[in-house]
């Protein structure tokens, strides 16, 4: 079934009695050619491309829970392409374009808002390193835009600029950033996938791998043995828990990021902004929620909530630019389990065993990532190639020194 | 979260700065034949369980010695704390 305008007017004067559901609730085969572990947005827009462009078929997705239940549906939904490194860029850039294009490619709305991101410059020595990124974004094909306190005044009258210890000395903009609808995300990709004859299996956790003479040859799930040809894990924060049953150790550790949304407001944030002196950023969603998170927890955990002192930190954080923000209400928070890498960036790679592949590490930047992440893994699925923008996704960038550290941390996750 | 430092008593994990892994203690011999791929996998990989982990936890703002906290990853809830020289001392990585 097509989404259009004229079937919501139709839909609606006839009782909406016409809508099926978004996609198939399917029992597994016992066979399939690709099998995809973890239905979140990474996994599902895997499938989509591994199906649309790469025309390949018999293809799973397993999903332990429900599908968009990880981070998926538990992100601040902020997109973006301001990245500094070569082997970053260009992969964040064609994310962007495929964001822009992805409604009418998926037929499903998702929202997908190019307000504009905004990150405040408090310092003269930020200035030039955001100058410096901005310029690596344009040399990438990306937007950027240097702003004035004056220009950003104008934007955001309400900001305090003069804050004795973090006065707002300009920004870097990228107006085609923003946010999009995170479920909606996870939904358009799964509809998309399974019209393309994608099975989508939820309440199927993948519990090991078959693996025969170094060839993995299938999993081992809650429902049964299911044979693959390729298996493409794809769980995000829980990549070493899985990857452990193939023997493997990764580098990776996971940590807990919060989430907060406070009580719905008139429309105040026109666009996405990030403090430069600490770490908060936060985006007005269109139900008025001010949506908003700072830095993760900093210890390994996988309980799916966080600590006070990160509250404090990451409303002090908001405090210090908008001042009003304290008269909110805080209505909601949570947490999701970050796969921290050692050096802040992904990997996509085949592994050590023949025909099973990873995609992992995101950090807390992987939503943005979500379209491209899964063309690029069903590139490499389907032609055991890397794609052209992720060639620096290597598991053995480690070992050889080519890390891609934006933030120039080293081996310290928590501090990516 | 509380950590019991087992010189100064209950503190305010805030105090402290998570430095990963305890088995961080056990640096590889730099003399060893394969001693680049160990520190390879020392630098760069860890077990991450979700359940109990030992780690390292700093008292930067206290009394700068280093702990190894037993803490389960699923619950936050802390069920050893050590100090991480007698940890090293009983490995026999320090005289
Ligand atoms: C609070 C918070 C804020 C964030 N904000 C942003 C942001 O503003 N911008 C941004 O770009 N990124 C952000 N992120 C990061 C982003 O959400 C993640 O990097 C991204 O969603 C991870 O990819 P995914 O969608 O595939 O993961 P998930 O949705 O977590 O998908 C993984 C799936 O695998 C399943 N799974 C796990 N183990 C198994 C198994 N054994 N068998 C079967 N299935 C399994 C899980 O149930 C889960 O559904 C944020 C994350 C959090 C938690």
């Amino acid at each position: 079934m097509r989404y259009s305008g004229f079937k919501v007017i139709k839909e609606a004067l006839t009782g909406h009695r016409g809508w099926g559901p978004a996609w198939r609730d399917v029992d597994p085969q016992p066979a399939y050619d690709y099998v995809i572990i973890g239905g979140g947005g990474h996994g599902l827009a895997t499938a989509y491309y591994l199906a649309s462009v790469y025309k390949q078929s018999r293809i799973a997705v397993l999903e332990k829970g429900w599908i968009g239940g990880g981070n998926v549906g538990r992100n601040t939904t902020i997109i973006r392409s301001n990245y500094l490194l070569d082997g970053n860029e260009p992969f964040y850039e064609f994310s962007l374009k495929l964001w822009e294009g992805l409604e009418q490619d998926l037929n499903y709305n998702a929202m997908v808002s190019q307000r504009g991101i905004l990150n405040l410059i408090h310092t003269d020595a930020q200035r030039d390193a955001f100058i410096r990124r901005g310029n690596a974004m344009i040399l990438n094909g990306a937007d950027a835009d240097l702003l004035t306190t004056a220009q950003i005044k104008k934007r955001y009258p309400f900001l305090n600029t003069e804050n004795a210890r973090f006065p707002i000395k300009g920004g870097l903009a990228q107006h085609r950033g923003g946010t999009v609808r995170h479920d909606a995300v996870a939904w358009g990709y799964a509809r998309a996938a399974d019209q393309r004859g994608v099975d989508i299996i939820q309440n199927c956790e993948v519990t090991g791998f078959t693996i025969e003479n170094g060839t993995c040859t299938g999993v081992e799930t809650t429902r049964g043995a299911i044979k693959a040809k390729k298996v493409a894990a794809c769980v995000a924060g829980s990549s070493s828990r899985l990857m452990e049953k193939a023997g493997m150790r990764l580098p990776i550790e996971s940590h807990v990021l919060q989430a907060f949304v406070s009580e719905g407001l008139k429309p105040l944030l026109p666009g996405v902004i990030t403090f430069g002196a600490g770490h908060f950023y936060c985006s007005q969603s269109d139900k008025g929620g001010l949506v908003f998170g700072g830095d993760i927890d900093g210890y390994n955990s996988y309980a799916q909530r966080g600590n006070l002192p990160v509250v404090e930190d990451v409303c002090e954080g908001g405090m210090a630019i908008f001042p009003m923000l304290g008269r909110a209400r805080l209505l909601r928070m949570w947490g999701g389990i970050m796969d921290m890498s050692m050096d802040g960036s992904p990997i996509i790679d085949k592994t050590h065993i023949d025909g099973l592949y990873f995609n992992g590490g995101w950090c807390y930047g992987g939503f943005k990532a979500t379209p491209a992440s899964g063309y690029v893994y069903a590139h490499l699925l389907a032609n055991d190639t890397p794609h052209e923008t992720a060639t620096a996704y290597r598991f053995d960038r480690f070992a050889k020194g080519l890390m891609i550290d934006e933030k120039g941390q080293g081996n310290q996750p928590n501090l990516h | 979260m509380i950590i019991n430092h087992p010189l100064l008593g209950p503190r305010d994990s805030a105090e402290f700065t998570y430095m990963g892994d305890a088995r961080l203690i056990n640096r590889p011999d730099w003399q060893a034949d394969d001693a680049v791929a160990q520190f390879t996998d020392y630098g760069y990989l860890r077990d991450n369980p979700a359940g109990a982990h030992r780690e390292l936890w700093f008292h930067e703002g206290g009394d700068r010695s280093w702990l190894v906290v037993t803490r389960d990853t699923t619950t936050h809830e802390i069920t050893n704390v050590e100090l991480a020289r007698d940890v090293a001392r009983a490995e026999g990585r320090s005289k």
